[in-house]
């Protein structure tokens, strides 16, 4: 019975995202088309990368590299499944919606595995090192791409054809995806193995002294992490034709901790509430762009002096609308 | 051999800037726990004080007669960034990382990086983004030595460094604050009880660190010829990688470790290729965290409840 309810939700929920595309589609320019999809990105970064920095309480500022070679990763997949693809199930939406979602699980696969790559030497010890891991990571990674001559160098990939990466990416594909991967994230939260990601957070010795797996779920919780980052990567570049390792500097990781820390650490709902808040503020800061990370940078520094826990602390949205006070983690939900 | 001893020069001249900025990163974190990501920002502003210090004291118009820039003015070049750097290191640890010091170790971390952020975007604005000739407070002279070519600069570097190191040495083990340092580093809150002036030693400490921090600043100006706001991004890292090879916490680690990266950077760059030296650090920091966490010279510390 759980599973119906659950397949038709699932199914609920795509029909809706599917008809809201059309009303996106016939009602808002392409500028603001662009803002609603990257808005959809940063949500799946915010809500990916918060499952490591806030729930489990390690702190990662390279997510960049990982969103990187999930970009690299699609868009090279995707470029070469296109023809023996096309050949099975002839040209038409379904095999793009198949060549372009493989391209993607193939995308979190290789960020999935470098995150495994990156986490394990790092999070054997305290969460601190693995910010500078990460960082350097997230470098390492930059140059790489600048000098893989297969996938384009400087310039970047754009595919065999030089019209660019099929745009693929649409209002429909990203908020499925966005959906699936915040009740994904959600469900692990709320799950036993989310209590225990809490726990490290917490208290890391306790956590151990109770017989919790820190550096085993640590690790899992960044590959996840990481996956979900390489997910929003492919979008990315299924957006704008081809990808280019300037487009994941160090900015790109301190956006994604911008819109995490304006939330707060460690909520879900305050993710997405920052994803968006990121993608707004592009636009209106559009005359402010050379003073917007100086901003960026002094309201991380005000946040976390007058109110660390951000917006919503560790708490979720829809609490604040129950009778009572809001319940914390752990104690329902 | 011959240029294995050139590649070897160089590096140890490099590794010596690393050392110094390494020293400010191992020297807080001992007391603090905290990795002050802003450090590397800190060794910028201080290439940049000298890079304007320099040009008001009229650099320029030795260089454009062909003279030598007098030596008195390159010392007080350094000594104006080393005061420049010192007061911003202070201004940093009051005015960002104080309010924040009791809370959970993460907030800490987020506000450094803040704080680094900060700085690198205010000097871009501040310094222009473009990168910046070095003015010559050093003029170069070169000599053979059984065909090593050795440069006055390399051996200036090397020797500044040296005497900073040591004069660290002296005071850390010989003075007042020093000994109050190395009790806070050991356990904060004995200390305290001690009757120690925890927030004096920390301004010292910060202090001390960014006044090293920025000497490393007109050295890698000296030696790079080039520089630029974002400067302090991967040489800071390295630095801290530096200190995390060598042990963070301690000072002698600092110089141990920041002279093997340096050599390690230089050899790479030698005899493989060019475009991995920047990846040979984080190479290094991979090995050593999964081989000696505690570093080469540091103590295994058990972390109690």
């Amino acid at each position: 019975m759980r599973a119906v309810i659950r397949i038709a939700s699932a199914g609920a929920v795509l029909l809706v995202i599917y008809g809201l595309s059309f009303g996106v589609e016939l009602g808002f320019t392409e500028y603001v088309q662009r803002i609603v999809l990257l808005a959809g990105i940063n949500i799946i970064l915010a809500v990916g990368l918060n499952l490591i920095n806030g729930t489990t309480g390690q702190f990662s500022i390279g997510h960049a590299g990982f969103m990187a070679v999930g970009a690299y990763g699609a868009a090279f997949v995707g470029v070469k499944l296109a023809a023996p693809i096309h050949s099975v199930l002839g040209p038409g939406a379904l095999a793009n919606g198949v060549i372009f979602n493989l391209a993607l699980l193939a995308g979190a696969f290789f960020a999935g595995i470098s995150g495994l790559i990156v986490g394990m030497p790092s999070l054997r010890l305290r969460g601190d090192y693995l910010a500078v891991v990460t960082l350097g990571f997230g470098e390492i990674i930059r140059i790489l791409f600048n000098n893989a001559a297969f996938l384009g160098s400087a310039t970047g990939y754009f595919g065999d054809d030089p019209s660019g990466l099929p745009a693929y990416t649409t209002f429909f594909w990203v908020f499925a995806w966005v959906s699936a991967i915040v009740a994904l994230i959600h469900n692990l939260t709320f799950s036993q193995t989310g209590r225990s990601l809490t726990a490290i957070r917490e208290d890391e010795i306790a956590a151990e002294a109770m017989a919790t797996p820190t550096t085993r779920l640590k690790v899992t919780a960044f590959a996840i992490s990481a996956a979900t980052a390489g997910i929003a990567g492919g979008l990315f570049a299924h957006m704008q034709a081809g990808v280019r390792p300037e487009d994941f500097r160090f900015e790109k990781s301190v956006d994604m901790i911008v819109m995490i820390i304006i939330g707060g650490l460690g909520s879900i709902s305050g993710a997405i509430i920052g994803g968006i808040f990121v993608a707004a503020s592009l636009e209106l800061m559009r005359d402010l762009q050379q003073y917007r990370l100086v901003l960026y940078a002094l309201l991380l520094v005000i946040i976390m002096i007058v109110r660390p826990q951000g917006l919503l602390g560790t708490g979720e949205l829809y609490q604040l609308f129950r009778r009572g006070k809001p319940a914390k983690r752990g104690e329902g939900a | 051999m011959t240029q294995f001893l050139q590649q070897l020069i160089n590096g140890l001249s490099l590794g010596s800037i690393y050392a110094l900025i390494a020293l400010g990163y191992t020297m807080v974190y001992g007391i603090l726990k905290l990795i002050n990501f802003a450090h590397g920002e800190v060794f910028m502003v201080g290439a940049y004080t000298g890079y304007y210090a320099a040009g008001s004291l009229g650099v320029a118009t030795f260089e454009a007669r062909h003279q030598s820039f007098p030596l008195y003015l390159a010392l007080l070049v350094l000594i104006a960034a080393m005061a420049a750097a010192a007061l911003l290191g202070v201004a940093i640890e009051f005015l960002a990382y104080r309010p924040v010091r009791s809370a959970p170790r993460l907030t800490p971390l987020i506000t450094a990086i803040g704080v680094s952020l900060f700085l690198q975007n205010a000097g871009m604005l501040l310094f222009s983004p473009n990168p910046q000739r070095y003015p010559a407070i050093l003029s170069e002279v070169r000599f053979e030595v059984f065909g090593v070519i050795v440069t006055n600069i390399k051996l200036t570097i090397f020797a500044v460094a040296l005497c900073l190191m040591l004069g660290l040495h002296l005071f850390v083990q010989k003075t007042w604050t020093g000994r109050a340092m190395r009790a806070l580093s050991f356990n904060i809150d004995a200390a305290k009880l001690m009757g120690i002036d925890t927030n004096r030693v920390i301004r010292s400490t910060f202090a001390i660190g960014s006044a090293l921090a920025a000497a490393g600043g007109i050295l890698f100006g000296l030696d790079q010829i080039t520089i630029n706001p974002l400067m302090g991004v991967l040489t800071g890292l390295k630095a801290f990688v530096a200190a995390v090879l060598g042990g963070i916490g301690s000072i002698p680690g600092a110089v141990v470790g920041g002279l093997l990266i340096g050599l390690a950077e230089q050899l790479t760059a030698g005899y493989l290729s060019p475009e991995y030296r920047d990846a040979i650090t984080f190479v290094i920091l991979i090995l050593i965290l999964l081989l000696k966490p505690e570093g080469l010279l540091g103590v295994v510390r058990v972390e109690k409840v």
